[in-house]
């Protein structure tokens, strides 16, 4: 593992920086939008939750703006595992995906056995999607292997559940840490490699997510085998949703931009896209009156 | 419905090209007609001659600039000698002053400037808005900070200014070359008198509306257009104390020889060849944007440019796929619209350059690549191009090409790197890509370069001195040291 490539701060900054500047206006704007919202893991993860709160949110995410069909649905609903079958129920007959946070979700601080049956019984209860997240104290300790013999553990018990594998960046300290995890998850078996639990700050930032794709590639130039990204935490604003589509445009190219391999997991950032996709079809900014709170 | 993952890609290809941006331009008012900057005021030129200034993109006129001849060059010189009398004698934290004012004026009117930097030579706007015109006002903020504390910079030493400084300046970064060279000229008492590039003479005509603005003395900054007869009208003229340059080599050494026995202080910044070292261990995705930004960087037209890449043999493999896979997402085009990455090519003469050198790359067996790039119809165009298999011996290997054009050669160890980049004629920058950092002072030790970048390229400063090592020139441009070039510290 200390034999992964190296990553330049600064240099990684400075890229993420300039790609954030690109002028994305009218139509290329609104068919991002629109992407944003198909990739979208509309999410709650709040002690919290209860059903009546998950079940807003999937009639939600199937129907984004009530009345209006040229808005699709999200992804996917994401939950902790003890709402699966809440979300199971209300997303039956659409196309939206379940997707279960799992592994003693944020820390990550808990037995295999545990995590593993967590991981069983959230696929049991009707997720198709696992978000685990990595033992981030094993990885700063130095033990990969018991990093990577977990990952491999919880894809096993995942079945044809698709995995998405947090690496928690803002606990990682480096780019050279965040590059090294990205590669030992996709090693693992990662379906996904995802940054942040949203428990922790910094969560998603531009940098950090260029380095995770350009370990992505590096990893399917290698292997042949393509791993999906997921962006999380933090990311409120269209103008935020906008800059993510252009970094994945511009570092792994046309065949990322899809569901299958590009996810955005945010609990807040759907209306203000939705407003904006108003704003462009329209000309005018909608009062917030007109997009259902849920 | 759901969206195939495969027509969710192909929509991707079909619609996320990204729609037009373009900066506005209504804000810009550009003259039909411009005269000299003589004495404070807009004049006409006695010489009666005007030449056209185009837009390289499309190769509309823009306006017509004069042509200055023998006595509108003497009057600027007499007018610069005139203000040097009471600009010298001026108390220094005033002069410090009209630099501030002249800085913020830049900033002030930044997005005007940057809108004239690029029609008129062709450069992306992003390019002109984030780092030209940012960094020419920075020029003058460092400078202003200068002018009182001279002493300090020179302690033990009275430094004193020289008189008028003739300052020819080149085309591809007109205004922060005008910064460049005006900047510590007038914050170390002198007067000047400057000559822009005759492709591109606008920007230092809205810079003559910033001096007026600013209510610089009369005199102090002199700015004659013209082509190379006006220049060397300028460096010849008896009253010039100091000439400046930045241009070409061959340029340079005639102006070398021009003043020999003069007693003209002279400072020279030519042109480069410079190697882009990149080691096995290095960040690969950080290096292969610093091979971009060395070479692609303002089409190439950089004399500090990474154009020659130095590849440990053992990675060149990987780093060539990720370089051309790169190459192929530089988007080339209107230099006015924002996402462009690649403008224009200055001028037609350049562009003929630049093609003579790329047919004798291919002629001497060296191998082409081009990512699939659509040119524009009109206007001077030039796709990005890589050139692999080639020897030092090729021409593409020795001489400076000044366009978006990279000759990649390939080394297996630190000492043979140091052979390499310094078997030039040129010594003006270099850069060294390695996670080792005892490996860059080894190799910035050994570099005949007046800049040794690391981990980055193309980064410029004004607190940093700039110039070259052998035909690159000589003098530091930038720092204490640009100071020392306009002071007489004997």
């Amino acid at each position: 593992m200390r034999g992964v490539r190296s990553v330049d701060e600064v240099g990684a900054d400075e890229r993420a920086a300039s790609l954030a500047k690109r002028s994305i206006k009218k139509t290329s704007k609104l068919w991002a939008l629109d992407l944003a919202v198909r990739c979208m893991d509309l999410t709650t993860l709040e002690g919290s939750d209860t059903p009546g709160k998950v079940a807003a949110l999937c009639a939600k995410g199937m129907r984004p703006k009530p009345g209006d069909p040229t808005i699709p649905s999200v992804a996917a609903i994401c939950v902790y595992p003890a709402r699966v079958a809440d979300a199971v129920e209300h997303l039956r007959g659409s196309h939206v995906h379940v997707a279960s946070v799992a592994t003693a979700f944020p820390s990550g601080q808990s037995f295999l056995s545990i995590k593993v049956a967590e991981t069983e019984d959230a696929v049991r209860a009707g997720a198709d999607e696992i978000d685990m997240v990595i033992d981030r104290g094993a990885f700063l300790s130095g033990d990969y292997q018991r990093v990577y013999d977990e990952i491999v553990a919880v894809k096993e018990a995942c079945g044809k559940a698709h995995l998405k594998v947090i690496l928690e960046t803002g606990e990682l300290g480096t780019y050279d840490a965040v590059r090294r995890a990205s590669i030992l998850a996709m090693a693992a078996g990662a379906d996904f490699i995802k940054t942040s639990t949203g428990k922790v700050q910094p969560a998603a930032t531009l940098p950090v997510s260029l380095v995770m794709m350009e370990a992505i590639r590096d990893f399917v130039r290698e292997t042949g085998r393509p791993v999906g990204f997921k962006a999380a935490g933090g990311i409120r604003t269209s103008k935020q949703a906008i800059a993510y589509c252009v970094l994945i445009y511009e570092t792994l190219g046309s065949d990322w931009m899809t569901p299958e391999r590009f996810r955005l997991g945010a609990s807040t950032l759907l209306n203000d896209v939705l407003m904006q996709i108003d704003k462009e079809r329209t000309g005018v900014y909608q009062s917030g009156d007109y997009f259902t709170i849920d | 419905m759901a969206i195939t993952k495969k027509q969710s890609a192909e929509l991707a290809k079909q619609v996320f090209e990204y729609a037009p941006a373009p900066e506005a331009i209504d804000h810009v008012h550009i003259a039909s007609t411009y005269g000299l900057f003589i004495g404070g005021k807009m004049v006409e030129p006695h010489s009666k001659m005007r030449f056209p200034t185009i837009n390289p993109a499309t190769e509309k006129k823009l306006a017509e600039v004069s042509e200055a001849d023998a006595v509108d060059v003497d009057r600027a010189v007499k007018s610069a000698s005139r203000a040097f009398e009471s600009w010298s004698h001026l108390a220094p934290s005033k002069r410090a002053r009209y630099l501030f004012r002249i800085s913020r004026l830049i900033q002030e009117r930044a997005r005007e400037l940057a809108v004239v930097e690029t029609m008129d030579g062709g450069k992306p706007i992003k390019e002109s808005r984030d780092v030209d015109i940012p960094l020419a006002a920075a020029h003058f903020f460092y400078y202003a900070g200068w002018a009182d504390k001279l002493e300090w910079a020179f302690p033990n030493r009275k430094p004193r200014p020289l008189g008028v400084a003739g300052q020819v300046i080149p085309w591809n970064f007109p205004l922060l070359m005008l910064a460049w060279k005006i900047a510590p000229a007038l914050a170390s008492g002198n007067t000047v008198v400057l000559k822009p590039a005759e492709t591109t003479p606008l920007s230092a005509m809205v810079f003559a509306e910033i001096c007026m603005q600013a209510e610089l003395p009369p005199g102090v900054v002199n700015i004659v257009t013209g082509a190379g007869k006006t220049g060397s009208l300028l460096v010849e003229h008896p009253g010039v104390k100091k000439v400046a340059f930045t241009g070409s080599t061959e340029v340079g050494k005639v102006i070398q020889r021009t003043l020999a026995g003069s007693g003209k202080k002279l400072t020279l910044e030519l042109g480069g060849k410079a190697a882009n070292i990149v080691f096995e261990d290095a960040p690969l995705d950080q290096a292969v944007e610093g091979i971009v930004n060395g070479i692609y960087f303002n089409q190439g037209h950089v004399c500090c440019a990474g154009s020659r890449l130095l590849v440990q043999e053992s990675i060149a493999e990987p780093l060539m796929e990720k370089l051309k896979r790169r190459l192929s997402t530089l988007r080339l085009g209107d230099p006015l619209d924002k996402n462009t990455d690649i403008g224009a090519i200055n001028s037609r003469a350049q562009l003929e350059k630049i093609q003579g050198l790329v047919e004798s790359g291919i002629e001497e067996g060296a191998e082409l690549y081009q990512p699939e790039c659509r040119l524009p119809e009109r206007g001077f165009w030039f796709p990005p191009t890589l050139f692999t298999n080639v020897s030092q011996s090729y021409r593409i290997a020795r001489e400076e090409i000044f366009g978006p054009v990279l000759s990649v050669l390939t080394f297996r160890t630190p000492a043979e790197a140091v052979e390499k980049a310094n078997n030039t004629p040129y010594g003006l920058s270099a850069g060294v890509w390695t996670d080792k950092g005892s490996r860059i002072l080894w190799m910035a030790e050994r570099l005949r370069a007046g800049v040794v970048w690391a981990n980055t390229f193309n980064r410029f400063d004004p607190t940093s001195p700039f110039g070259g090592y052998k035909e690159s020139g000589f003098g530091r441009e930038g720092g204490i040291h640009g100071l020392a070039a306009y002071l007489d510290l004997n």
